[in-house]
């Protein structure tokens, strides 16, 4: 059996990250539009923009960051390479590279979930629809889930796909958790109010967090155990600790199953990772800053990343990878 | 008779499932014909909106270059299938393999000693001059002496039902997937249609196309690596090389992922590099290697022909294929077929004028309303001049033309092509339809079941390309 090629090795690494993407998004739209009001009942949308490092991009388009064009930008815009339309497109592109390697049922449903966002204009997505959309867009994607899960060959294939989807979950759940802190971190006076609270439930709901949370923490909801929940817990599939943890799994086992004998460095930086959020709690990440401290976790999996394109991908090979297998 | 057929009407034509014009229905259709009869329209053209629209979610496409917002397309389905005798499909059998015998005996003389071209069988410089014969190919070593490893040989019948060879595709022919995904539309859309008639499949072309790939991988190898070898996703049929190198087993590999290293080809993994040993490629002779063809291709393998000089890979298939192939090349074959085999040939040519001959460019100038004119080195129908259903502009044109670059062309009287029960806008009418038999050689020569059927939607239209609006039938060979 030949092994992977490199090239199909990435493409499924970016189809994952690149569904993955799509449902967070769908998820923080339609959260944003159901649970994140402030007092008199109107929504801050820029703080979308602002999640996705995206305002140079944004306001070269727009004037001001209303529902409608954020909406639009993050939905439909084509111009916008991380709008849901551009990372559907992106994953059925990928699909479509790796049709000799997929069911023909996983690329059958992304083909017809990308045909049908093609089919959508401005007012199939006004905010009266807005639940709807998002809510397909997000069966969608857990439909690519299931179908990938039931059908996809455990190749090594399967293996890349994984830890983009983890790469990706890690990524979109520390930036939520980053920018929605501190615009959440509301005035002493106001913690534990029903505003602030509700603000923190939107939180965790565009996590699809709420309900594990609230088995974790039956009573109240502070900032503090939110943000401890989606970094620490090891139960909760989005959060930090078992993205990573699973990341190290899945690189072991490759490696072990495939022989493959680079990936060190990402073991490495896996590694301090692991060891980091086994060492600290959420009290003492506070106390350091958790911006710091998550920007210092973006760095690792960038680096990670990185890793993946030189150990796997083919990007500028190492010696001992020119050698000849 | 009732059903679909009740008001079909085959006119003067040879019709592939009546049969011929003014006689009784051909008997071997009776059991098909029946069961078509039980069938009413609107049911039938349901079905036919299903068996497309699943086509298209199953993204079974290919590309129109012409036409940038429609990357894929499907080719058009029609659910009547085209039907073959046991008795004429041996016939054509029999045919495809005496004239794909002859193509590869003919490349290996061609590219070793040339004994064809000494004996003024063929004229050499119409070889030797040809932009697809390829001077890198002389003295090379192909196994089993098989060049043309995958052949699709056009054939069409005339009003008599009498089968021709219009043209051979020994480059890389397209179209097989169509036939294998066809037969799976039809199997899964009219079960009973299909029920308790006895069909060759023709699910196991992958396998014997496998078989062949390792049949002429280089010879010390015991488990040779086979790759299929695409320009990529925008290629017109990508469609097709996915499915072939599923069909295989094998990965489908672009030029990016080959590597050649001491004469040998390697293929980039995940682990580093690993050894491929045969290649099939669908990537014309020109994009194949930049150190020999087109310096400017990024989508082939640097050093690809010196790992084939060297015996260290094989090409299917092999480089220089397209001199057989030629429409100027076509006219000789049943000359060739004799020379090679001391054999009359099975299948006839349809009668040829070669433009570059004095006596034929006359003749096609006098004649030009009545023939086809074709340039030889065009593919894909494009630059046909149709003289019976073209305006005065366009035979002009075709003369000025024909004048200009005259060994550029050849032309042929039109052939009334056979016709074939087709569903179009609700109606079943008679189109014009071609056959593509495919024939794959390792070892030995193996053809396909059937082949692609290609029908043209257009009333009257004898142009049955997929780019120029044709759509495809399925064709069962009865057992």
């Amino acid at each position: 059996m030949a092994r992977l090629l490199a090239r199909f090795a990435e493409d499924m690494f970016w189809l994952a990250r690149n569904m993955e993407r799509a449902e967070n998004l769908a998820r923080i739209l339609d959260v944003n539009e159901t649970f994140s009001r402030d007092a008199r009942g109107s929504q801050n949308w820029l703080s979308i923009v602002h999640l996705h490092a995206d305002n140079e991009r944004f306001f070269a388009k727009y004037q001001a960051a209303t529902a409608n064009n954020v909406i639009h930008f993050y939905l439909l815009d084509p111009e916008n390479p991380s709008s849901i339309y551009s990372c559907l497109k992106a994953s059925r592109d990928n699909a479509r590279t790796l049709r000799p390697l997929i069911s023909t049922e996983l690329w059958t449903q992304l083909n017809m979930f990308y045909s049908w966002i093609r089919t959508l204009t401005p007012a199939d997505v006004n905010r009266a629809d807005l639940a709807r959309v998002c809510n397909k867009i997000k069966e969608g994607c857990q439909s690519h889930t299931g179908i990938l899960e039931g059908t996809l060959y455990r190749d090594e294939g399967w293996y890349f796909y994984q830890l983009g989807k983890l790469i990706e979950r890690a990524d979109q759940g520390t930036r939520m958790l980053d920018i929605k802190y501190h615009m959440l971190l509301p005035a002493t006076t106001e913690v534990g109010s029903p505003l602030d609270v509700s603000q923190w439930n939107a939180l965790l709901r565009s996590a699809a967090g709420y309900h594990a949370y609230r088995r974790v923490q039956p009573r109240g909801m502070s900032p503090t155990s939110v943000a401890g929940f989606l970094i620490f817990n090891n139960a909760f599939p989005r959060s930090l600790a078992v993205c990573i943890a699973s990341i190290d799994e899945i690189v072991v086992r490759l490696r072990q199953r495939y022989g493959l004998r680079a990936g060190n460095r990402t073991l490495e930086i896996l590694d301090g990772m692991r060891g980091t959020l086994a060492n600290r709690s959420i009290e003492m990440v506070l106390g350091g800053g958790l911006h710091e401290f998550l920007d210092w976790v973006q760095v690792q999996l960038i680096a990670v990343t990185d890793d993946f394109g030189r150990s796997f991908f083919g990007h500028a090979p190492s010696p001992e990878q020119a050698q000849v297998a | 008779m009732s059903g679909v057929l009740s008001r079909y009407d085959q006119g003067p034509f040879f019709c592939e499932i009546m049969g011929r014009s003014g006689t009784p229905a051909a008997e071997h259709t009776a059991a098909i014909r029946e069961r078509l009869a039980q069938l009413d329209l609107d049911a039938l053209q349901r079905r036919s909106e299903d068996a497309e629209r699943e086509l298209y979610n199953l993204g079974i496409t290919f590309t129109v270059y012409s036409d940038k917002d429609a990357i894929d397309r499907i080719l058009p389905f029609d659910v009547i299938p085209r039907i073959l005798s046991r008795e004429d499909w041996a016939h054509l059998e029999a045919g495809v393999i005496q004239r794909v015998t002859t193509i590869n005996l003919f490349l290996a003389d061609v590219y070793g000693p040339q004994h064809a071209l000494k004996d003024g069988i063929v004229p050499a410089e119409l070889v030797l001059g040809n932009s697809n014969f390829q001077e890198a190919m002389i003295g090379v070593k192909v196994a089993h002496g098989a060049y043309a490893n995958i052949c699709g040989i056009d054939v069409v019948r005339d009003d008599a039902g009498k089968f021709m060879v219009l043209e051979d595709n020994a480059r890389t022919p397209s179209g097989v997937s169509y036939v294998l995904e066809n037969r799976n539309m039809m199997l899964r859309a009219f079960p009973d249609l299909t029920t308790d008639i006895s069909i060759r499949p023709v699910d196991n072309y992958g396998p014997k196309l496998q078989e062949a790939m390792v049949e002429i991988a280089p010879t010390e190898v015991a488990d040779p690596q086979v790759v299929l070898l695409s320009p990529g996703t925008y290629n017109s049929a990508y469609f097709e090389h996915i499915f072939l190198a599923r069909e295989m087993g094998v990965p489908l590999v672009e030029g990016r992922d080959l590597v050649v290293e001491n004469d040998r080809v390697y293929m980039k993994t995940t682990g580093g590099l690993e050894r491929v040993h045969t290649i099939y490629r669908r990537l014309n002779d020109d994009f194949l290697d930049p150190e020999v063809f087109r310096p400017d291709s990024t989508l082939g393998v640097p050093g690809l022909m010196r790992a084939l000089r060297a015996g260290n890979v094989a090409i299917a298939n092999s480089v220089g294929t397209g001199v057989a192939d030629d429409k100027a090349v076509y006219a000789y074959m049943p000359r060739l077929i004799k020379y090679y085999l001391q054999q009359e040939p099975i299948l006839d040519n349809v009668q040829t004028f070669i433009c570059r001959e004095q006596e034929a460019l006359s003749y096609t100038l006098d004649n030009l309303d009545k023939l086809v004119v074709k340039p030889v080195a065009e593919s894909g129908g494009y630059g046909i001049t149709v003289g019976p259903k073209a305006s005065k502009e366009e035979l002009e044109v075709c003369r000025a033309n024909l004048l200009k670059d005259p060994s550029n062309y050849i032309s042929q009287p039109t052939i009334q092509l056979s016709v074939c029960p087709t569903l179009v806008e609700g109606e079943v009418e008679p189109r014009h339809v071609d056959l593509r038999p495919f024939a794959i050689t390792g070892k030995s020569t193996w053809v396909l079941p059937g082949g692609l059927t290609r029908v043209a939607l257009r009333r009257g239209s004898l142009v049955v390309n997929s780019s120029q609006g044709g759509g495809s039938k399925d064709t069962w060979v009865l057992g």
